[in-house]
Order: C-alpha cells, then sequence, then structure tokens
C-alpha cells in the first residue's frame, strides 16, 4: 500500500498535557457529529451546570450534547463549522463557581442494549475527525455482520498532532478498559491496537499493559501518511480490504480513536459525557507547543489570547496540517472532533508556485487508494463524469497525499473533492454504489 | 486578531518542484559531460553549451510569442540542451545542432503545450531529425583524445558498433578494449561514451527518488537476454552505442513514459525489443533512439492498460466485460 513520508514535526510530544484552561464562555455546536444536528433542552436565561444535557435530537444518527461548564446560557447564534455549514450554537457564560450535574452518575449496565444506551448518552462521537457517533458504530448486528475484530486507532499519522499520543502515555490504562469494556459488551473476540512504528514509548506502554491480556494485541504500524486512515488501518491491522461505499464493520472491523476509547471507560465509571477535548497548540509561531485540556466550545479567540506567539497568525488550521480546516472566525468553537489548533504567519503554508503538470507519478505512487490524481484532475477539468467513475474518484479520502507530493504544486486533493461534488450533483454516486 | 487565510488542505507541501527535479537531473547528468570534455577536447563543452543556450532561447521566444507564462526557470530546457548535445558527435557543425534543438524545444515540445505535453522526448526527436537530414556529419565520430593527434588521424567514420553492422564480425584489432569502452575512451555521441559515468548518475537520480530503476533495468535487462540467446557479445552490446544514456535519462523522461510501474515495466520491455530487432535485423546501426520513439507513442496505451486497479475498487461488470473485450 502506497503512502508517503511527512515531516513530523511533533513538538508537543513528550510534554505533559496542560490542565484544564477554563474559557470567560463557551460557545457549544449543536451539531458535532455526523448526523443530524441537536435541538436545545434548555432555554436562554437558564442556568446550567458541568456535564447536564444541554440539547438532543430523536434522528438515528445523532449524539447528544452536554454543557462543558457551569454557567448561564445567554443567547443562540449561529456559526460557520469548519466544514462551512451553518450550525446552531449555545453561548454560555462560565460562573465562578464549577459544578457538576445531578443527571452526572455512573450508568447501570447489565446488558449490550444499555451499554449501547449509556454511549449514546455519553455523547461520544468518533474523536478522530470524521465525528461518527460512536454508538452507532458500535450497534451493528451480531448476526447479520460478525465482527471480528476491534481495532484502536493510535496511528495519529498527521504533523504536529500529538493528542492520542498523550492519551496513550497518559491515560494508557483508560484506553485498556475501555477495550475490554466493548469487548465484553458488544462481543467482539479480539482487539488490536494500532500505533505508528515511530512512537515506540507509547507501543512499550500499551505492551506492558496488555500483558496478561491474551485478547488484546499491540501491532506497530509502518510510519507513513495516512496510516490512520480507516480503510488504510484495517488493512495494515489485518490485511482485509474494505471495499468501496462500504464501512470497516463489511470487513468483519470496527475502528475506534484511542481518546473515544479511554473516554468510553471514564464515562462509564464516572457518568461525566463528552465535555472537554485534548487538543494539540502548535504551528510555527507557536513558541512552546503543548497539548491543553479545553471545555469543548472554547473559541479561537479565548485559546489565542492564552497562547504564546511569535507572531500575529496569518493562518489557523482547526485539525492537522494534511486533513485540517482553516478557520477565519476568532468565535470558531472547539467542538467533539477537534484534535489540534496549529497557528502560522504566513498568508498560506502551501506556497508553492503553480505550474503544468510533467507526469513525474509522485501522486500515483502516493495514493494509498492506487487512484491515478493526475488523470483525475483531467478528467474533473474535461468534466467527464463517465471517466471520473471509472476512475473511482469516490474512492478518495481526501487525505492529500497527492497534493503534498506534487512537484508541479497541483492541488490534486481539491480537484478530487470538486469532482466527488460533481458527481454527487449529477446523482450517478448511485450508480456506483 | 486580524484577517485569516483559508484555503483548502492539505496545508503545506513537500519541497520537491519541478525546478528541484530538473536541477537533480542536471547534475546527474554532469560525469557523463565531464568524460566527454576529457575525451573529446573542449569542444564538447562547447557543444553543450551552444544546445543548452538555444534550448533555453528557444524556449524563451515560444513562451514570449504565445503569451504564456515563461518557464525557463524550471530548468526543463537545459535538461533537454544538455541530453541533445549528449547525442551528437563532437565534430558537427554547430548549425546542425541548433536545428537539432529547434526541432526538440518548438516543434516538439511547445506546439504541443509545453512541459509535460510533449508526446515524445525532445531529445530522442532532435536526434532522429538530424540523423536523418546530416546523416553522415551525425556518424562520423572523431576518435577519442583525437585533439591530441595529428590532424589526418583525428578522424574516423565509424563507432564500434557500425564495425559490428557494416562488416558482419567483429575485428578484434580495431574493436576497442571493454574497460575503455565502458570508461568511454572510444569513438560515438559525446554523452554516451561513458557506461560509468552515466551510472554514476543512474544512481544518483535513484537516491534522490527523482526515477524508478524499473524502466532502465527492463530495457537494459531485455538487450542483455536478447543478445545472449542470439549469442552476441553480450557487454559489447551493452556498452556501445546510445543504450545506457537512453534507458537511464530517457526513456525515464516523465512527459513520454507511463505512469504506473506496471506501465514502465513495459515500456522498458518494449524499447528493449525494439532496439534488439532494430539491431539484429535493421539497416541501421543504433536502434535505441527509435525503440524510445516508438514506444513513446505507445504511452497513452500503455497508460490505458496498466491503470492500478484501486483498492477495495468495485468494478462494475459491464465495465469488466468492455475491458475483457478490449484485451
Amino acid at each position: 500500500m502506497n503512502s508517503v513520508r511527512l515531516p513530523h514535526l511533533k513538538a508537543s510530544a513528550e510534554i505533559s498535557t496542560a490542565p484544564l484552561f477554563l474559557p470567560k464562555s463557551v460557545m457549544v455546536s449543536l451539531s458535532m457529529s455526523i448526523g443530524a444536528p441537536c435541538e436545545p433542552v434548555v432555554k436562554i436565561g437558564d442556568t446550567v451546570k458541568t456535564g447536564q444535557l444541554i440539547a438532543d435530537s430523536d434522528a438515528f444518527m445523532s449524539a447528544p450534547v452536554h454543557a462543558p461548564v457551569t454557567g448561564v446560557v445567554t443567547r443562540e447564534t449561529t456559526l460557520t463549522a469548519a466544514n462551512g455549514k451553518k450550525t446552531r450554537a449555545l453561548v454560555i457564560e462560565t460562573a465562578n463557581k464549577q459544578e457538576l450535574s445531578d443527571e452526572v452518575k455512573p450508568p447501570v449496565i447489565n446488558s449490550r442494549e444499555d451499554f449501547l444506551k449509556a454511549v449514546r448518552a455519553s455523547g461520544a462521537v468518533g474523536q478522530g475527525g470524521a465525528g461518527f457517533p460512536l454508538h452507532i458504530k458500535l450497534g451493528f448486528d451480531p448476526k447479520k455482520q460478525p465482527v471480528d475484530y476491534l481495532l484502536i486507532n493510535g496511528a495519529e499519522c498527521e504533523p504536529y498532532t500529538t493528542s492520542d499520543y498523550r492519551e496513550l502515555i497518559e491515560r494508557g490504562e483508560d484506553v485498556i478498559s475501555g477495550i475490554k469494556l466493548i469487548l465484553r459488551h458488544i462481543s467482539i473476540p479480539k482487539a488490536i491496537i494500532g500505533i505508528e512504528s515511530d512512537k515506540p514509548l507509547a507501543i512499550k506502554k500499551m505492551r506492558s499493559l496488555t500483558e496478561n491480556e491474551p485478547d488484546i494485541s499491540v501491532a506497530p504500524l509502518p510510519t507513513g501518511y495516512p496510516q490512520g486512515a480507516e480503510k488504510v488501518l484495517v488493512y495494515s491491522c489485518t490485511k482485509r480490504v474494505v471495499n468501496e461505499g462500504s464501512l470497516p464493520v463489511s470487513a468483519g472491523c470496527v475502528v475506534v480513536n484511542v481518546s473515544t476509547t479511554a473516554f468510553v471507560a471514564r464515562y462509564i465509571k464516572t457518568g461525566v459525557p463528552l465535555i472537554e477535548k485534548r487538543v494539540s497548540i502548535d504551528g510555527d509561531i507557536v513558541n512552546k507547543p503543548e497539548n491543553i485540556f479545553v471545555p469543548i466550545g472554547t473559541t479561537l479567540a479565548e485559546i489565542t489570547a492564552r497562547t504564546n506567539l511569535r507572531l500575529v497568525p496569518g493562518k489557523v488550521i482547526f485539525g492537522g496540517m494534511m486533513m485540517g480546516t482553516t478557520v477565519y472566525d476568532p468565535d470558531t468553537p472547539v467542538t467533539k472532533t477537534t484534535g489540534a489548533i496549529l497557528f502560522f504567519a504566513g498568508t498560506g503554508s502551501a506556497e508553492k508556485p503553480l505550474t503544468s503538470c510533467i507526469r513525474c507519478a509522485r501522486c500515483v505512487n502516493a495514493c494509498s487508494m492506487s487512484l491515478a490524481p493526475t488523470e483525475l484532475e483531467h478528467a474533473f477539468d474535461r468534466k467527464d463524469a463517465a471517466l471520473l467513475q471509472k476512475l473511482h474518484v469516490n474512492l478518495c479520502m481526501d487525505c492529500g497525499a497527492c497534493s503534498y507530493v506534487c512537484p508541479a504544486g497541483r492541488n490534486l486533493a481539491e480537484k478530487n473533492q470538486l469532482a466527488k461534488a460533481f458527481l454527487r450533483s449529477k446523482g450517478s454516486l448511485s450508480k456506483i454504489g | 486578531m486580524n484577517l485569516l487565510t483559508v484555503e483548502p488542505s492539505p496545508h503545506f507541501k513537500s519541497p520537491v518542484t519541478t525546478q528541484r527535479i530538473m536541477l537533480h537531473v542536471i547534475i546527474a547528468l554532469m560525469p557523463a559531460l565531464g568524460v566527454a570534455v576529457y575525451v573529446f577536447g573542449w569542444r564538447a563543452l562547447l557543444m553543450t553549451a551552444v544546445c543548452v543556450a538555444s534550448c533555453i532561447i528557444f524556449e524563451w521566444a515560444c513562451r514570449a510569442v504565445m503569451h504564456r507564462d515563461n518557464t525557463i526557470s524550471d530548468l526543463s530546457a537545459v535538461v533537454t540542451g544538455l541530453l541533445i548535445s549528449f547525442n551528437l558527435p563532437v565534430n558537427l557543425p554547430f548549425y546542425m545542432a541548433v536545428i537539432g534543438c529547434f526541432a526538440a524545444i518548438v516543434v516538439v515540445k511547445q506546439l504541443f503545450g509545453g512541459i509535460g505535453q510533449n508526446f515524445a522526448n525532445p531529445a530522442i526527436v532532435a536526434r532522429i531529425v538530424l540523423m536523418l537530414s546530416f546523416t553522415t556529419q551525425m556518424s562520423s565520430y572523431a576518435k577519442p583524445f583525437y585533439y591530441k593527434l595529428a590532424a589526418t588521424d583525428a578522424l574516423t567514420g565509424a563507432t564500434p558498433l557500425q564495425f559490428d553492422t557494416v562488416t558482419g564480425a567483429t575485428p578484434s584489432a580495431t574493436v576497442p578494449h571493454l574497460l575503455d569502452m565502458f570508461l568511454g575512451f572510444h569513438g560515438g555521441s559525446l554523452g554516451e561514451v561513458s557506461e560509468a559515468a552515466i551510472l554514476i548518475g543512474f544512481i544518483y537520480l535513484l537516491i534522490t527518488r527523482v526515477i524508478s530503476p524499473i524502466t532502465p533495468v527492463a530495457f537494459v535487462g531485455i538487450v542483455a537476454l536478447g543478445s545472449f540467446v542470439a549469442g552476441r557479445n553480450v557487454l559489447f552490446e551493452l556498452t556501445t552505442g546510445g543504450l545506457m544514456l537512453g534507458a537511464v535519462f530517457m526513456a525515464t523522461d516523465y512527459a513520454t513514459t507511463p505512469l504506473t510501474k506496471k506501465g514502465k515495466l513495459l515500456f522498458g520491455l518494449i524499447c528493449g525489443i525494439i532496439t534488439l530487432i532494430i539491431r539484429m535485423f535493421g539497416s541501421l546501426s543504433e536502434g535505441v533512439a527509435f525503440s524510445i520513439l516508438l514506444a513513446n507513442i505507445l504511452t497513452p496505451y500503455l497508460d490505458k492498460v496498466s491503470i492500478s486497479i484501486p483498492f477495495g475498487a468495485i468494478i462494475p461488470k459491464k465495465e469488466k466485460a468492455v475491458k475483457n473485450e478490449n484485451h
């Protein structure tokens, strides 16, 4: 399988996570996962306590939202999410005295259904970036679709980001308890923790923690981007192939991120829902790269104010260098899927002259899905829907490896995103299944 | 906070640029240039300078006339100039070399859209155009170190390969020693005489990951195998003519060769087979240039048949059926 070598730049890897930062106010998005947005269950002016349910939805594909801090709900607003979509958000002014809500109680679990219900109530979504509600991921029907492996994604192949690594180092025990809980309640026989080989300390720690766990193994993965992509991880750990348009469950695998797994363990123990995130703060103008715990809803402005920056930022990325999103609004809040905030001085760290394709095939050799990005670009420029389908552009997972390696500075990954949107607009996605 | 930049991911890119790749190729060509100057004297350097300068000027002029961005800074014209000069005998009149450069840059490269768009390797076409237009001058190779010899001894009419085909045998007295052949102390075009220097360049290109070894290895490998089976002197076949220069520097040209590994393998094999056929059965003494040109023309088809099946792709049945018909 193809991959690219990226500079690691993980300066915050060996620094302990800073304790919870309490902002003056939080802006809690009501749409932090794939699926339906939530409706508020509190009113403007209400006082909410930490961990209290503030928004929920009846929709199948959804996850509830909880108050990250104790305070007063002052207003509802609309914000532009990182993906460009407008979402509703609640603003909570932080009170001086922080206290846990009475609703926060460890769940009682006697069955698989209880466990899934608890997972839903925790507000857990995939924290790796996609934000797939965890109770749906784990709620597969074992009779129809047996699952052989629980794969714990600790690859963290993006440069700069170290939040999953810090979770393994600081709270590896929680990761193991989370795995055991999922294996037991969801009846999956085996778990594999996949960690890139360039993180020997994490591998060593997890190996020592799983010494007496016959069902849990640690798999050192080849170091290369995008090792943490779901399909790539499934292949690296099990040599199974997830087919086009299918989820890993079709290959008998469920992939859960390291931090999400550890969160499940803590929730079952304490009942505190998903209200805080560990976020890596780094970038070329950050004096002291670090990880910090922040309440979900902490805005970029608050984080910028507490971060020691050398220069005025010209570009801020939520997420990693390869797949993260540039943001422009100081009010952009941390959500359940934010793992890193990166600050850069320049107007763009991707400055590279755009020249003609020289057919060097670097993109072809970089694509872990074995696509031919240069041919896809030509097909998209000609708006040739049939050729785009024949070249399977829908398999592109937007990892950006092709754009990264292109010596001509061509934005191949962007073209693929546009091509997929173009095919969707033509309604031809269904044909390929 | 001031205004923030918004752009699509990924937010950084590798430091590799087209210019840097071309610079690597130029560096890889330097050992062969050094040997050329050592063996053929300063006129070799002058010939190279003329070719490089005319390629840059033609490229600049073309882009200016067509009102397009100027691309001379990507250094690809320099590479073409170097390769053209490497394909010429040292005593070729300069104006002929300039005609070759015109064919390469203006006709083959810029008229088809510039870098990455040319259907054939510009330097190969230049060599072939000159071969057909000025056959005598293009095949009068100077003796090695001719510039140190008396004027009457200096010129000779044949390369070792020509001995072979002209007389049908290899008269041992006139054929240079194999080690001399390998190092480059024999008659031939400027840059193709020293296999040693070309191999140094090859290794450099592999280390810098500019080229994949697949095409050169397949190309040279099939020529070696074919020569062995046909009972010809394998080492002699490998060290004469433009085989090494062509396999390493021209059959690996990005624009005119297939994208995938499978395609590159097919390309190398086709080049090797055509070279063998021309060398064994053709009236031409040298087949490398024509083999690469013919394979260049096949490249779009090779791309089509060698495209990788994407990971986890579901091929619709209809598409499968069409594919089977095509094969």
